[in-house]
């Protein structure tokens, strides 16, 4: 019995010895990357790469000449706008349209959802020139609300998807029980639906966001003018650019950027377990 | 008013004249509706025949004269005045079964709805619903729908760097491009080398994020951690902070000479007593790009899973483990016969999801390597997957917009095919019509 006892005792901080030596190895490893970019974005030497130094002279100089010599500003506040529309745009959109398939059966539900769930998956990289062409016949090209439009497009399905799947989890006897007292479609959506549904909400409004900030592609294809890029693609110049290329200014803007992202992110953060469980085991 | 109470409206009759939206609705005695209908299908006929009939003529030809007609423009107008038609169509299958009902109620009743306000309460109390739902099919409609027609389309054209538009027309070539990807040697080698990588990108970078996602949830747990939330929010910083920012500074970390990786850690390594690594060609050598990629993916790649597991882990009921336990299961036995089950049940439709976004993954391609090193043929690099080698066909310097669309609709098949029946193994659709 004793023998037992101490084996067990010896392979639980057996255990214990693992676990933390995982959980410190897998954290080294996701925060030296981002400690090395964010502390070249200090550092005073003009870098060629990224590299972990503990003597080197800390300066903010990447800073000023990121704020003077760069449109970096323009840059940031252009994105700040098309993600605020972006998001407000598609969180209405997702959340009417996820209420909807959740609460209403109608002509065509089914069919059109897994429609749409799947003619996304077709990549759309070969018809760029058709955005092109279409921002050119209607005047959107170089726009915000151009891009902004692609943006929410692009994310409606798979977020309604996760809506509706959310919505499903709120019990609808409160429906019921409203509607008996005599209230209409819209006071059951406002009144009842929507506070129950925030955590979502949050999740997609975060999700809506960060969207902007991190695209590339469609950004460096439909905006022209320098002054009308937004920071992903302004940044890029700095660190692609292999005859002028500027590693420590590219991180001092990803750092400045990623501050309030990351910020907001562990803001939100308590909603996202409850947002993915529900909406993304739905299906 | 008195003459019509007592007449039959006939319900077929109603119908039919909808084929013209709004004669079915007078006929009703909706003349309101009526005239609010044909007001629509006046519209659309001037548009069609000052816009609409022009822009199908030139979609079908692609143009006749150089430089006059811009092909490509024609192409875009055409498949906009598809979907403009499509959306009348809506409109009158609506009308028409909006008078069947309407004749139907005339029957039973011998009265319709014929105010203003009575109609758009009827709108508000049974098309609530669509209303909701309009504006999401809407913007779908363009910015979804449109370019994959487009790309439908072009994959049935010679849209290449020869016949660039207004300079050159294109044409329609049927079948051509397909026959070309799978039967001229030099497009399909590339073609099968690109697809091969692809699939092994796919299948290793999603499983090594989800097997690591996975790994951590469970670990991280375990009761008797101390700082749960600090490690947590660690864990979750890869998601937070913005992809191409990391992506971007892994690239040069990654660099072969001056890189963070070969000089620091690796010398780190080093120090290590009897381990010694020589620096590693990450960006030149095709096998280490391609190792580099899917460490980096699987990087990103985790948090995602790892924080939805830990949500399926937090409602797996305790009385669960218990019961093993009193029934002596180990460790590994409660993992494999209760928690593995459990997660799988409640994520696998995510998880499939997860090898769909990782197939079309461009940015970390491009961004980490833009596709090199080196040629595979047809603009490939080594690392370039399907989705990147589309894009390089189509911005490169000598583009070929026909073969792209090909690609694109050959994998959009099979991923499609893949997802779908994925799907239905999963029920992922089928337990939604539970409730």
């Amino acid at each position: 019995m004793k023998k037992l006892l101490s084996s067990r005792k010896a392979s639980k901080s057996f255990n214990r010895f693992f676990t933390y030596l995982f959980l410190v190895t897998l954290s080294v490893i996701i925060i030296y990357p981002l400690l090395i970019t964010a502390q070249s974005a200090f550092n005073n030497t003009n870098l060629a790469a990224f590299s972990l130094d503990l003597n080197m002279h800390w300066t903010l100089d990447n800073f000023r000449q990121l704020f003077t010599e760069t449109l970096y500003l323009t840059w940031f506040k252009n994105t700040i706008v098309i993600a605020i529309f972006t998001m407000i745009i598609q969180v209405t959109i997702v959340t009417l349209a996820g209420y909807t398939y959740s609460r209403y059966r109608f002509k065509g539900r089914k069919n059109g959802l897994i429609f749409f769930l799947i003619i996304q998956m077709v990549p759309t990289m070969a018809a760029l020139t058709a955005f092109f062409v279409l921002g050119l016949i209607i005047n959107g090209l170089d726009h915000f609300w151009y891009l902004t439009m692609v943006y929410v497009g692009g994310g409606i399905p798979m977020n309604t998807w996760l809506m509706k799947g959310y919505f499903d989890t709120i019990p609808r006897d409160l429906d019921e029980s409203a509607r008996i007292d005599g209230a209409g479609h819209l006071r059951i959506l406002c009144q009842i639906n929507l506070p129950l549904a925030m955590p979502m909400i949050a999740v997609q409004a975060l999700w809506a966001f960060m969207g902007p900030f991190g695209d590339y592609l469609l950004a460096a294809f439909l905006l022209r003018t320098p002054s009308n890029l937004t920071v992903a693609v302004g940044l890029q110049q700095f660190i692609a650019n292999p005859t002028n290329q500027n590693v420590s200014m590219f991180a001092a803007g990803s750092f400045l950027i990623s501050i309030p992202i990351v910020l907001l992110f562990f803001f939100l953060q308590r909603y996202f377990q409850s947002g993915l469980t529900a909406g993304g085991t739905k299906g | 008013m008195t003459d019509q109470q007592g007449t039959k409206k006939s319900v077929r009759k109603a119908g039919l004249l909808s084929l013209i939206p709004g004669l079915g609705q007078i006929y009703n005695g909706q003349l309101l509706k009526g005239i609010l209908y044909l007001l629509i299908t006046c519209g659309f006929i001037i548009e069609l025949v000052t816009v609409g009939i022009p822009a199908f003529q030139g979609f079908i030809t692609l143009g006749t004269v150089p430089i006059r007609d811009h092909s490509l423009f024609l192409l875009v107008k055409g498949t906009l005045q598809i979907i403009m038609t499509f959306i009348y169509l809506m409109v009158m299958l609506l009308s028409i079964s909006d008078a069947r009902q309407v004749a139907k109620r005339w029957n039973q009743f011998g009265k319709v709805n014929r105010s203003a306000s009575s109609m758009l309460k009827n709108v508000w109390e049974n098309g609530f619903p669509y209303l909701l739902t309009i504006p999401a099919y809407f913007v779908m409609l363009f910015v979804i729908v449109f370019p994959v027609l487009v790309t439908l389309f072009m994959a049935f054209t010679n849209y290449d760097f020869y016949h660039i538009p207004p300079a050159k027309l294109i044409d329609w070539v049927g079948l051509q491009n397909f026959f070309n990807m799978f039967f001229l040697s030099s497009y399909r080698a590339t073609f099968v080398t690109v697809l091969g990588w692809t699939i092994v990108w796919t299948f290793l970078a999603t499983t090594c994020q989800i097997v690591l996602g996975i790994l951590t949830a469970v670990i991280t747990n375990q009761k008797f951690i101390v700082g749960r939330r600090l490690w947590r929010i660690i864990f979750l910083l890869p998601w937070a902070v913005p992809a191409f920012v990391t992506i971007m500074s892994f690239s040069n970390m990654f660099n072969d000479s001056i890189g963070a990786i070969n000089q620091q850690v690796l010398a780190f390594l080093n120090d290590i007593p009897f381990l010694h690594i020589q620096d590693i060609p990450w960006k030149t050598n095709p096998f280490w790009t391609k190792t580099a990629l899917i460490m980096i993916q699987t990087w990103l790649g985790f948090p995602y899973i790892f924080v939805m597991v830990t949500g399926v882990l937090q409602s797996i009921p305790d009385d669960l483990y218990e019961a093993a336990d009193i029934d002596g299961a180990n460790f590994v036995q409660k993992f494999t016969k209760i928690t593995l089950p459990m997660i799988l049940f409640a994520t696998a439709p995510v998880f499939i999801t997860q090898y769909t976004f990782n197939f079309n993954n461009f940015s970390i391609i491009y961004l980490f390597n833009s596709g090199g090193p080196g040629d595979v043929g047809g603009g490939a690099g080594a690392t370039d997957i399907l989705i990147s080698w589309i894009y390089k066909l189509t911005t490169g310097t000598s583009p070929q917009y026909q073969l792209a669309s090909a690609v694109t609709i050959v994998i959009s098949i099979i991923v499609i095919g893949i997802s779908l029946f994925a799907f239905k193994k999963t029920h992922a659709f089928s337990n939604e019509e539970m409730m």
